[in-house]
């Protein structure tokens, strides 16, 4: 408790984790980058203390660390059911391009740097993250860059993200059916 | 002919639209005896295709005209509907749907889910218990159906093996079709949909079954629509397509825009 961490600009020794998902895919690139000595440099010079990553169908296997020597502890997975517990404990989320993982993480109102799977063919994915970044509501980068998101990121500069509303196309989908308006 | 087709395009309107085709045969007979007599008695099997496509083509473009505006004669009462579900964000965006949907007006409710989908098939179970809970078991007299379809291709599946797989899809959505004949089709891809509203718009022009076909295009599309919804948007096939960006909106005109599901 108030004890001044090594690395800790705010002077608070609490729990930071940093939550990487890949979702249901194969995205070796991005858990090797977070796997960098660079990117956990920068994190935990952003004062995050634990980093879990979940790696999905990888065949890429992060290492370890119990975070004896001052730097993150480092732990990971494959798959998990409880995804949602993940975020929910996360202080910042690292994840692919997918859209439910981008809109679980920011209707949680966690700070979400999206990395973009280059090595996909059909990459409309990125569309989303663009526009998303476009309207300040996440950061977005690629695999090799990583590090310098996260060092030039101020978290400061995100806007919220309202939640959607689907009453608009069921209200539609009534009055073109013949329904009256309730 | 010229004068067959456009008695056909004036009077087409006056019918109604579940038993057009039917009395189709009969306003050909009728008028045709009056200004094409030596077309009708002539075995000429040529003019008789020619007539079949013609009747077809004004068919088409009937139902694609009907499509396009609502639906004035039906009572307010309720609609079979069925409900494709696509996977991972898709299917989290159709269930966002659903959840503001009036039940007791779409009921009742078959979900069709592709058979390597579990995730979907078990969220779409979570869903309709949630609301059977809500509204109390008498108000939805009929239970919702879960039904899988086979996938046209799978994910890394070669070209080749995909046609003979895209061929029993479509025999599987045939029959399915067959067995559902919905009056509403609620999808957003992806490709599960397309070959679902083909048949269904295959059984409008028929006159088999009328249903107001609805896509939203999936808010992962930003700048260009997806393969199924473009394929819905340039066939005229689906009634109404739904963007969740707006810059998608000014691109396909026909689409409506109505902001983000999520």
């Amino acid at each position: 408790m108030g004890g001044k961490g090594e690395n800790d600009d705010n002077g608070v020794n609490s729990k930071k984790t940093v939550f990487v998902t890949v979702g249901t895919t194969c995205f070796d690139a991005l858990v090797k980058a977070v796997d960098t000595v660079e990117v956990k440099e920068e994190l935990s010079r952003k004062g995050y203390t634990h980093l879990t990553i979940q790696m999905g169908r990888g065949t890429y296997i992060p290492t370890k660390s119990d975070g004896e020597e001052g730097g993150l502890v480092v732990d990971f997975f494959t798959f998990s059911s409880s995804i949602a517990d993940y975020l929910k404990s996360a202080s910042l989320v690292i994840s692919h391009a997918g859209s439910g993982s981008i809109f679980e993480t920011l209707k949680l109102g966690k700070p979400l740097i999206v990395v973009v799977n280059e090595d996909l063919m059909d990459n409309h994915q990125c569309e989303l993250a663009e526009e998303l970044a476009e309207r300040k509501h996440l950061f977005y980068g690629r695999p090799q860059t990583l590090n310098q998101t996260i060092k030039s990121m101020d978290l400061e500069t995100l806007i919220p993200y309202m939640p959607g509303d689907a009453m608009p196309v069921a209200k539609i989908i009534n009055r073109f059916l013949g329904f009256p308006d309730d | 002919m010229h004068q067959v087709s456009s008695l056909l395009i004036k009077l087409i309107p006056f019918y109604p639209r579940y038993f057009w085709s039917g009395s189709c045969v009969h306003l050909i007979m009728e008028k045709g005896n009056g200004c094409c007599f030596s077309i009708m008695t002539m075995p000429n099997l040529i003019v008789v295709l020619i007539a079949i496509i013609v009747i077809f083509v004004i068919r088409i473009l009937f139902v694609i005209h009907q499509s396009r505006k609502p639906l004035h004669n039906l009572p307010p009462k309720a609609v079979s509907t069925l409900i494709v579900l696509g996977s991972g964000g898709h299917t989290a965006e159709m269930i966002n749907l659903i959840r503001v949907l009036q039940m007791e007006r779409f009921t009742p409710r078959v979900y069709v889910v592709a058979s390597t989908d579990n995730m979907s098939l078990q969220k779409a179970q979570v869903l309709e218990a949630s609301m059977v809970d809500q509204a109390g078991p008498d108000k939805l007299k009929e239970k919702a159906q879960f039904m899988q379809i086979y996938r046209s291709r799978e994910v890394g599946q070669s070209y080749l093996t995909s046609i003979w797989t895209t061929l029993v899809a479509l025999v599987h959505a045939l029959l399915l079709m067959i067995k559902i004949r919905p009056q509403v089709i609620l999808c957003n891809g992806p490709g599960t949909c397309f070959p679902l509203c083909v048949i269904a718009f295959v059984f409008k022009v028929l006159g088999i079954r009328w249903s107001s076909i609805f896509y939203v295009e999936s808010i992962a599309r930003v700048k260009r629509l997806s393969l199924s919804g473009l394929l819905l948007y340039k066939l005229h096939i689906a009634d109404l397509i739904f963007v969740q960006w707006p810059h998608l909106q000014k691109k396909y005109p026909r689409t409506l825009y109505v902001g983000c599901l999520m």
